[in-house]
């Protein structure tokens, strides 16, 4: 018998509403094609998957676990619920522990504004942080020509990561530490204006979603990314 | 043809072992290594130079680490045949123990073998451990190593070798007890050609050391497994991927794998047919979360040893994208009887669910610290106070199994039978077999607090609860050991403990609060009492902030 090479059709359920979907595409995919929210912050269209954030965890009916949308390909007839009481607090509470972990202090940021985990937690209704703030020390490095990484605002969605590796192919950008110390590094752990392998093309910067990569000369609130060319990601990777 | 090759070899071992009167056994495994049982090998060895008829030798762990360095003699001739222990032993012991060869035993160093430790045990996965010298191949095959593979490779089709497996019952020694026979059945129906075996000797668990005994003292039986399991799913390569803090459990199965090839048991043409099979190792870096499977993957292939979301599981999407079947070191292990004495035998032992035996590593405040195998269905309370020997000092409190993903059970439950379902129902984990024994004196918070700190350090980083979760969490518990928290500390804790539980990426995380939840179910009250206002009157009975309270009113 031939094998099968065209995707399969399947069909689900997500909030109720009907979706027919190809095999192997993700919960999120789906969502985002018929209009329903699931809110995000790892994830990025045209780079690989990272199923880190876990903000985007969905319910599926029969299952007492949580899966993330991201990341949980679609299987016939599946019924996803995105909005339920229990998400909406799980949610809150993972952006408590992101508001917790570094010092995210929207007044004096940069990117005050601009910033996709400011947006979502707006957007998600989100009025005080239930846990004490861990307030680290941590540094700002402002060797770059251009560029600032300000760890302060880091939520180690490792987009820079990836954009960096994937898109670029300089593969600057790395992680260093576990835990609560982990930390994004440039190369083998320099300041970022002596990489010999960065690029300075930029892309770490646009694809952040905090303030914690920002171009210099920016004051309070000025750091708007270009996320123009997002939309081209997937196109620059399939070439 | 290999199996004239084996007999001969075999008849060889009998003929030294024929020729000599005494044969002396030395422990050479790490625990009786770190009293310096090397040197009471050496000196025994040169002892024995006008002594004829006697052999020394080193043989892997003989189970009773506490009262190592041990040595076991056994005799065919004399006042006394038979076989002797000794405890303790000490280089300057060695003249004492060649002197008494064949006459009476050294009284002051026997040890007692007709006692519940050594008479209650099932030996399976250690049948060889303390009898074979774990760097010479031979030996291992005297015992009738390497048949069951032989067996497999000759006389089986995969189908069948995997038919055994499932007919055993066995279930994943690594502690999530997931059917071996399903895992070897779904990576051999995966299109080929490349597939990968992976053994998971990453055994990071405080107070557990199962795999590192097993590598020590029986390497070549894991070798064997993983060569039955890749013949059976339809590998050609495999990995063992030990932690760099087993340097002795690296160098003999560097040894191990060295005499295997030489031999034609490993490596190409497995015992002259024409299934090929190759072991490599690979080094932990020292990172607790790469025993998980997919965290695992990822740091045999150069990267990042961070877990990534399953499925896709390993089985179908493992080591370099490919098919790859990955079993920790003990189900390896088991694989050489099953397939010897068939997939039946194993299943009469053990309990309806959970079949076989399981080793344990018995460790804290217990008499008999040491490494044991026993049946499945087993009671605790027979682990503990009949083969461990009870608690030296006061009562025993509880104990804590499967390491920081598991829980403490109370000694009110320890009639409950050592199994999968049993122990899970409790709110523990069988996991991969360390029990930490605990006396009256250990305060259960603290417990918690101490699991928590090792989930909070060894946390990858990689997904936001179990990286920041543990923190606060770790925070909470020393806020309330130190007898500075309040009631909505500890509603806090519990909500902490729910969000890392159902958010987190990968197992780590997912049971992180187990040792939490655990103790917070049978020792609430342990919490209550450290709380400032814990106590019904809305005072805590240590009360560090009583007169505070009080000056508030």
């Amino acid at each position: 018998m031939k094998r099968q090479t065209q995707a399969r059709i399947i069909t689900l359920k997500i909030d109720g509403v009907d979706v027919a979907a190809r095999e192997h595409e993700t919960i999120l995919e789906l969502a985002q094609e018929n209009n329903i929210f699931i809110p995000t912050l790892c994830h990025l269209d045209g780079l690989s998957e990272y199923g880190g954030c876990r903000i985007c965890v969905v319910e599926v009916k029969g299952s007492n676990r949580l899966f993330p949308a991201c990341m949980t390909p679609a299987t016939e007839g599946m019924e996803v619920i995105t909005n339920s009481e229990r998400l909406r607090l799980y949610r809150f509470s993972i952006l408590d522990m992101l508001f917790s972990e570094r010092n995210h202090v929207c007044s004096v940021c940069v990117s005050n504004g601009h910033c996709d985990l400011q947006y979502l937690s707006a957007k998600l209704g989100m009025t005080r942080v239930e846990v004490p703030y861990l307030n680290p020390k941590v540094d700002v490095d402002a060797s770059h020509e251009h560029f600032i990484m300000d760890h302060n605002r880091c939520i180690l969605c490792q987009r820079c990561v990836r954009v960096c590796g994937e898109i670029e192919g300089a593969f600057t950008k790395g992680v260093m530490g576990r835990g609560v110390n982990t930390r994004i590094i440039h190369d083998l752990n320099g300041a970022w204006g002596d990489s010999d392998t960065c690029t300075s093309c930029g892309k770490c910067v646009n694809v952040c979603p905090t303030g914690a990569l920002v171009e210099k000369g920016k004051s309070a609130g000025e750091m708007v990314k270009r996320r123009d060319w997002l939309p081209y990601l997937r196109l620059m990777q399939e070439d | 043809m290999m199996i004239e090759r084996f007999e001969e070899i075999t008849t060889e071992e009998q003929t030294a072992v024929a020729e000599h009167d005494h044969t002396v056994k030395v422990c050479v495994a790490a625990g009786c290594l770190s009293s310096q049982s090397d040197q009471v090998l050496d000196a025994l060895k040169n002892g024995v130079g006008e002594h004829r008829g006697c052999h020394v030798k080193g043989v892997g762990c003989m189970g009773l680490c506490s009262q190592g360095p041990l040595v076991a003699v056994e005799s065919k001739t004399g006042a006394k045949s038979g076989s002797v222990m000794y405890q303790n032993v000490k280089a300057e012991d060695a003249p004492d123990i060649i002197q008494s060869l064949g006459k009476k035993p050294v009284a002051r160093l026997e040890l007692k073998t007709n006692v519940p430790f050594f008479q209650r045990q099932t030996k399976i996965v250690l049948e060889n451990c303390g009898e074979i010298d774990p760097e010479r191949i031979e030996e291992y095959i005297a015992v009738e190593g390497y048949q069951g593979l032989l067996t497999a490779v000759t006389e089986l089709s995969p189908i069948e070798v995997i038919d055994e497996i499932v007919r055993s019952g066995l279930r994943g020694r690594g502690g999530g007890g997931y059917p071996t026979g399903l895992k070897w059945t779904t990576v051999a129906k995966m299109d080929g050609p490349t597939k990968y075996v992976i053994c998971n000797a990453d055994e990071g668990d405080p107070g557990a050391f199962m795999d590192r005994s097993v590598l020590e003292s029986d390497p070549h039986r894991v070798l064997e497994g993983m060569a039955i399991a890749g013949y059976a799913v339809g590998a050609t390569e495999g990995y063992i991927y030990v932690r760099g803090e087993y340097p002795l459990a690296v160098e003999r199965l560097k040894i191990a794998i060295r005499q295997a090839n030489r031999l034609g048991v490993l490596g190409s043409k497995v015992c002259g047919t024409t299934f090929d099979f190759n072991v490599h190792i690979r080094l932990g870096a020292g990172a607790f979360v790469c025993g998980e499977e997919t965290a695992l993957i990822a740091s045999i292939e150069g990267k990042r040893g961070t877990p990534r979301p399953r499925p896709p599981y390993p089985a179908e999407y493992g080591l370099w994208g490919k098919p790859t079947l990955i079993n920790n070191v003990e189900t390896f292990a088991n694989v050489p009887a099953i397939v010897r004495k068939g997939g039946a035998w194993y299943a009469g032992i053990g309990t309806e669910k959970s079949k076989g035996t399981k080793v344990f590593a018995l460790a804290g405040s217990i008499q008999n610290t040491g490494l044991i195998e026993v049946p499945m269905g087993m009671s605790l309370r027979e682990i503990i106070f009949e083969i461990g020997g009870g608690v030296p000092n006061g009562n025993c409190k509880a104990v804590q199994t499967g390491g920081p993903s598991g829980g403490c059970i109370p000694a009110d439950y320890f009639d409950t039978p050592v199994d999968y379902e049993s122990l899970k129902a409790l709110g523990s984990i069988m996991g991969s077999g360390g029990m930490i024994i605990m006396d009256d004196s250990s305060s259960m918070v603290d417990v918690a607090r101490y699991f928590m700190e090792f989930c909070m350090t060894e946390s990858c980083g990689k997904c936001v609860p179990c990286r920041v979760g543990t923190v606060h969490m770790h925070t909470l518990l020393n806020k309330i050991y130190k007898g500075e928290a309040r009631r909505h500390d500890l509603e806090t804790l519990e909500k902490l403990c729910d969000l890392v539980m159902n958010t987190s990426l990968c197992g780590l995380g997912q049971t992180a609060p187990n040792p939490v939840l655990s103790t917070l179910r049978y020792f609430r009250h342990e919490y209550m009492d450290l709380l400032v206002d814990g106590a019904e009157d809305g005072r805590g009975a240590t009360a560090v902030d009583a007169q505070l309270l009080e000056a508030q009113s």
